[in-house]
């Protein structure tokens, strides 16, 4: 049973770095950019969720809106004042930017509220379901099933609507598409806003989950999420998915193993890895092309 | 102490606090040039006078500022108390306060100041054991005793190759002593047969108390079923309680710090762990029952070093004597060990009969059995305090008194 109990728990785990994975993977799929501010859009948040259910009094899905709208808004606003302008510059340069706007909304936000951590007020009542002698509470599902809509809904943008369709273009070959009268900007713009969203919900279930908030709680959950990005084959929408909940996973079997303290150390294993024998990524087919 | 970790406790009282100790340093120093002044113009002969010099060198400014407020305050009113009855065979206590700014540098210079300007007869160490530390090599070259109220660092007293500091002494217990306690709590109050320990492994203060937590409850014959290990920062330990969980423990112990307990408590009640869990004074601030939540903290316990609610009466009369010098504040842990120190010196003062630097020391070294607000203690050979801790229990987000316990 422990076992099981362990899966429930890298699972939910998972959940969270599928989400924030996702952003990631849209962005590079498109501008071949690693957006390391991504973890901090998710800190922004799971902010946006606090204040909306501590201070205002919103519910879990008014907050969890909210924080997906202003967040949406907020990667905008990132992409057009930091990266267009950077757009034929060499990648080092956008990737430097990136660590730049990390660094900038990390201790913007400390500037303005400190460093303490805040304690989500709890939305949810909740409770305990016992599976056979698994503990599933009632969160983990609600985690789980926010998740999967949201996944559903991105692979529906994606695949069946003219804003995926120009994205996959755009993704493909940008001069190409704007050739044919696809709008790249306003296409870049939309990919963002979707991946921020979902960074913005991730913050929500994180902060509903795990109580703790704090200005640099993005850090971590960050890397581990472009961790997964890479695991699944960067710039592959499924493959962000099943590389987060791949990495959830793994990391709770290896507490489970006894070695809780190298927990961390395991998903950079994992990043070392994939980089020396499949720099593709699980999902990816063109090697040459994504590395 | 654990400087940063414990600053948002005082969060709120340093500003209350900062302002009465000014109010107080104010009239402390006033006190002391004027007495400095007459004590000159006397001539060297009559040094000590009718007076008792005593040095505070406490953090009254700086990032530790509440730490050594409270502190003087506690001492403060020690004073008044001890000088209304009459003083130290005969003369009274006179209080020298001096602000090293919480930096370990102005700690050194204030002590210098204190023993070789004011020749005070005996300091009060600062509140933090870093600061202190920096004024031992001082104490025992200038054969002044010296005495921390809260600084529970083991090296104040012992040094790494196990020598003793002469000079150095404490009025709190030493950070290991916790976890002692801890382990006779479960083994005597809550029966405890098979424990599990979760233990930060990033900070000595919770390794140690782990370490003489495990020693104690094997002793009691008590068996450790599983020890597990986190890092501070992290929020998910749903991994580590499942695999506590699975060998069934009746009691856990977490030594750690709030922002990272409060949440292990949270979760080990969200997966139906509801055995009894406890911790040391790094539990201890309001951020824990904001993130554990009052409900999941029910059946939690802590060591501290005092609890204002405890029934005892010389307790009461501290807190009440406390309340009406300081527009009804309860006292909180640093006050009372202020105010023991001030008693711990004073008492080693009329053993030794004299105010000769080496005699005190003596004194204080072969106190016994002296009751004091923090427990009734005598002082081992290492310069610490054996005396009893105070076991505190949550009740719906609340510290409840719970039960003394003795090493």
């Amino acid at each position: 049973m422990e076992w099981i109990q362990q899966l429930v728990n890298g699972i939910s785990l998972g959940s969270i770095y599928a989400l924030i994975a996702l952003g990631y993977t849209m962005v590079y799929g498109i501008i071949k950019l690693i957006n390391f501010a991504h973890g901090d859009v998710f800190m922004i948040g799971s902010f946006i969720g606090f204040y909306a259910i501590a201070k205002w009094e919103l519910g879990f899905f008014p907050a969890l809106l909210l924080a997906m709208a202003v967040c949406a808004i907020f990667g905008v606003l990132i992409e057009r004042i930091a990266y267009k302008r950077l757009r034929n510059a060499t990648r080092i340069a956008a990737l430097i930017t990136a660590i730049g706007v990390s660094l900038l909304i990390e201790y913007t936000t400390i500037f303005f509220r400190g460093a303490q951590p805040a304690a989500y007020p709890e939305v949810i009542t909740n409770k305990s379901f016992d599976v056979f002698g698994v503990q599933i509470s009632s969160t983990s599902i609600l985690i789980l099933s926010v998740t999967i809509v949201l996944m559903i809904l991105l692979q529906f943008i994606v695949h069946k609507t003219k804003i995926g369709k120009a994205m996959r273009a755009v993704s493909h070959d940008a001069d190409a598409a704007r050739l044919m009268g696809i709008n790249v900007d306003n296409t870049i713009s939309a990919t963002f806003a979707i991946g921020s969203a979902l960074a913005g919900a991730a913050g929500v279930i994180f902060g509903v989950y795990y109580t703790k908030i704090d200005p640099l709680m993005g850090v971590i959950p960050g890397v581990k999420a472009f961790i997964a990005a890479v695991l699944g084959g960067i710039g592959i929408i499924p493959g962000a998915m099943v590389g987060g909940m791949l990495l959830g996973v793994v990391e709770s079997f290896v507490s489970a193993l006894g070695f809780s303290l190298w927990r961390d150390a395991a998903a950079f294993v994992i990043l070392i890895l994939i980089l020396i024998f499949r720099p593709s990524g699980i999902f990816g087919k063109n090697a040459r092309e994504k590395v | 102490m654990r400087e940063n970790k414990k600053l948002k406790k005082f969060g709120s009282l340093l500003v209350a606090s900062s302002l009465l100790a000014g109010v107080l340093a104010g009239c402390g120093n006033g006190d002391s040039s004027s007495s400095g002044g007459g004590s000159s113009s006397g001539g060297g002969g009559s040094s000590d006078g009718d007076t008792i010099k005593i040095g505070a060198n406490l953090e009254l400014s700086g990032g530790v500022a509440s730490y050594g407020s409270s502190i003087a305050l506690g001492a403060e009113l020690a004073k008044k108390e001890i000088n209304d009855k009459g003083g130290i065979n005969g003369k009274k206590i006179e209080l020298i306060k001096v602000d090293n700014k919480s930096e370990n540098s102005e700690s050194t210079a204030a002590a210098i100041k204190l023993i070789t300007q004011d020749k005070v007869v005996a300091m009060l160490a600062p509140a933090t054991s870093g600061n202190t530390v920096a004024t031992v090599q001082i104490a025992n070259d200038k054969k002044i005793p010296i005495v921390t109220g809260s600084g529970t660092a083991p090296n104040i007293t012992v040094n790494d190759d196990g020598s003793v500091n002469d000079y150095a002494f404490r009025t709190c217990f030493i950070d290991p002593f916790q976890g002692i306690v801890a382990a006779n709590f479960a083994s005597n109050e809550l029966k405890a047969k098979n424990v599990a320990i979760f233990a930060d492994n990033a900070s000595d203060y919770a390794k140690g108390l782990a370490k003489s937590f495990k020693e104690t409850i094997t002793k009691n014959g008590g068996k450790v079923v599983k020890e597990e290990a986190y890092v501070a920062k992290d929020t998910d330990f749903r991994t580590q309680l499942t695999t506590i969980k699975a060998e069934k423990p009746d009691f856990i112990f977490i030594p750690g710090y709030y922002e990272e307990v409060g949440l292990i408590v949270k979760q080990a009640r969200d997966m139906g762990i509801d055995v009894p869990l406890m911790g040391a004074d790094g539990w201890d601030s309001p951020t824990l029952v904001e993130l554990a939540g009052k409900k999941a903290l029910n059946n939690t316990y802590i060591t501290n070093h005092y609890s204002a609610e405890d029934p005892d009466q010389k307790i009461q009369d501290f807190v009440k004597a406390f309340k009406a010098a300081n527009d009804d504040k309860a006292p909180d842990a640093f006050n009372a060990l202020g105010y023991d120190t001030i008693y711990y010196i004073a008492d080693a003062i009329e053993r030794a009969g004299s105010t000769d630097g080496e005699a005190i020391k003596d004194a204080l070294a072969d106190t016994k059995d002296l009751s004091l607000v923090t427990g009734t203690f005598t002082v081992d050979k290492n310069h610490n305090p054996i005396k009893t801790a105070t076991v505190l229990e949550f009740k719906d987000g609340k510290q409840v008194f719970n039960s003394k316990v003795n090493p």
